[in-house]
């Protein structure tokens, strides 16, 4: 069974047709890529699939569970963690306590206990700290851990964010736009960031403009124009693809 | 234990001024220190809410004023026409009930202050829920708007119902009897008993809101603060907590009034009203915001100025003004204006651009 499974998807803004009967799956273990030229539907693809906007129609399954409609905290739970294309670091927090909100769906610190710091909420905190550390680690970049997040560099402030994506365990990540607003340099090492997420167990799905990325590291790409799927398939094939091209180059 | 240590100076400084007051025989500011410690702690309250959870509400005059009111009413309210009733039967055989005296001497049965003090943080605590749900969809001025309406509604209310005690408010309220001999009253035998009483009370409170926020429930508001978007993606029920710690603070806010009313003898409309909500926001945000200690300390030495009437008849100019400076000159709170730069900031811009048409030429 696919791990995430998109079938006839589609959403209207008004009468805007954003995204139009869109289906794919994504299997277990999988990179796999959306591409498309500009406002083509691929960031609200991700908003429908977390719940940050309900679908107008089709489902969305993850692991044959439904989760259409569900709203966003309840599919994070469910295993799907995102990164923003725009990204959206917590300010006045350091980065530890960002990643930090990571472990929020792995650990359950109510209210009350909270307010009482009861015994076991406190050696949960301890849990919460040493997880998030680790994935500072895993991503070179525990030496900020006490800075403030938002006041870090483009590129470190996207580390963050990955950072905190990962320390939810998730089964599957969606990326919106990983590499944007990076060098060439920088880009080549998110490639290398995605292809070892893969080799925690993390299935990958991104939306990516940055083309030798998207070839590189992707086992499958779904292209999209104008809120409709024209192409899927693996990246040598969408090279050659005579519609794909057309749509990007014009006619 | 160690974590506890951060309150060392505020309980030396706390039992030092009353220590102070003794030596000096300048006893009657401890009333004063004691009715400001409960407006603060109304003022924390509604820091964990504002500052933190960045959730802003123009209506907790109106929790303060459920609580106070309804512990008002039921404790000086006579129930003795109600006597061959079943329900009365229940409550009197509950020990709810007490006995008291009206003014001129007449034998009254009321509701005992504890069971009254309970109904009234848990009626707040429900309506707080009640009016969170929908409200707390709102966002930034949204919020505040429909917190205002709220504020107006309670508002009008105490100075509509005779229940209430219309413009005159209710008086002759009984003192409110804790255990250990302690009793939440105004009179001068318990002027010092009273005074630790409030300090305790707010102590308690700083403790549990400071727990709060340095946990994962508090970095969930926190995040909620910084971006609704982001914090549900990370797995926040952003609904269910801000209407958590919404009724948190009007909890809060409720047992502020409950006891202040009790210490106070009385309560009237004012405290309902429109200025003390708006006073309430000014002084969290003179704090800083997201500053436990700075809306402890600015809802402690604002409150105590106002009470013992320094503003004189401009009592809430006086507050608009502070909150007019303060979104001007210090944002982030007058703590941080410890070094000046806000202040030289704003100037020096001002200055640039007086002089810019000159450079030009």
């Amino acid at each position: 069974m696919a791990l995430l499974a998109v079938s006839n998807l589609g959403k209207q803004f008004g009468g805007l047709q954003a995204v139009s009967e869109v289906s794919f799956s994504v299997e277990r273990g999988m990179i796999k890529a959306v591409i498309g030229p500009n406002g083509a539907g691929k960031t609200t693809l991700f908003n429908l699939i977390t719940g940050s906007l309900t679908p107008s129609s089709g489902s969305v399954l993850l692991d044959g569970r439904d989760i259409t409609g569900h709203r966003p905290h309840q599919i994070a739970s469910f295993g799907i963690a995102r990164t923003f294309q725009n990204i959206k670091l917590f300010p006045g927090m350091t980065v530890l306590e960002n990643v930090m909100i990571g472990r929020h769906i792995r650990s359950s610190g109510g209210f009350i206990a909270s307010m009482l710091h009861l015994p076991w909420v406190l050696a949960e905190e301890q849990r919460i700290r040493q997880a998030a550390l680790e994935r500072l680690e895993m991503l070179g970049i525990a030496e900020l851990a006490e800075l403030e997040a938002t006041s870090l560099a483009f590129g470190q402030q996207r580390a963050v964010e990955l950072a905190r994506a990962l320390a939810m365990e998730p089964d599957l990540l969606l990326l919106d736009e990983p590499a944007a607003g990076l060098n060439i340099y920088e880009t080549a090492e998110v490639g290398r960031l995605i292809s070892s997420i893969r080799q925690l167990g993390i299935t990958v799905l991104l939306v990516e403009h940055d083309m030798s990325l998207v070839m590189d590291i992707s086992d499958e790409i779904v292209v999209l124009s104008f809120g409709r799927k024209i192409a899927e398939d693996v990246p040598e094939a969408i090279q050659s693809n005579e519609e794909v091209i057309k749509v990007y180059l014009g006619e | 234990m160690r974590r506890l240590l951060f309150l060392l100076p505020l309980v030396i400084l706390v039992v030092g001024v009353q220590v102070l007051t003794d030596w000096t025989d300048t006893r009657y500011y401890l009333t004063q220190l004691t009715m400001a410690a409960y407006y603060s702690l109304l003022i924390i309250g509604l820091c964990a809410l504002m500052g933190y959870t960045g959730q802003i509400s123009l209506g907790h005059a109106g929790f303060f004023a459920i609580g106070g009111y309804l512990s008002a009413a039921l404790t000086t309210r006579n129930l003795a026409f109600f006597q061959d009733q079943a329900f009365f039967r229940l409550l009197e055989g509950a020990g709810i009930l007490a006995t008291g005296q009206d003014i001129y001497g007449a034998e009254l049965v009321v509701v005992a202050p504890w069971a009254a003090c309970l109904v009234a943080i848990i009626a707040a605590a429900l309506i707080a829920w009640l009016l969170g749900i929908p409200v707390l969809k709102l966002k930034g001025h949204y919020l505040a708007m429909a917190t205002l309406g709220f504020g107006i509604i309670i508002y009008r209310i105490a100075l509509a119902s005779e229940y209430f005690g219309e413009a005159d408010g209710i008086s002759e309220v009984p003192p409110f009897l804790l255990p250990f001999g302690l009793e939440v009253s105004g009179s001068f035998a318990v002027r010092e008993a009273n005074y630790y009483i409030a300090w305790g009370l707010l102590i308690m409170g700083l403790i549990l809101l400071r727990n709060l926020i340095d946990s994962r429930v508090g970095r969930a508001l926190r995040s909620i603060h910084g971006s609704e978007d982001a914090a549900g993606a990370m797995g926040v029920d952003t609904a269910r907590c801000k209407l958590q710690v919404f009724v948190l603070s009007a909890v809060f806010a409720a047992v502020a009034g409950v006891f202040l009313t009790h210490y106070n003898g009385g309560i009237g409309p004012s405290e309902a009203g429109v200025m003390k909500s708006v006073r309430y926001v000014a002084i969290v945000a003179v704090g800083g915001m997201a500053h436990l200690w700075g809306a402890l300390v600015m809802g402690v030495v604002l409150n105590f100025l106002s009470l013992r009437g320094v503003f004189g008849s401009y009592d809430d100019a006086v507050f608009g003004l502070i909150l007019i400076g303060i979104m001007l000159f210090a944002p982030n709170g007058v703590l941080s204006l410890l070094n000046f730069s806000g202040v030289l900031d704003f100037f020096r811009r001002r200055r640039r651009r007086v002089k810019e048409p000159g450079g030009l030429r």
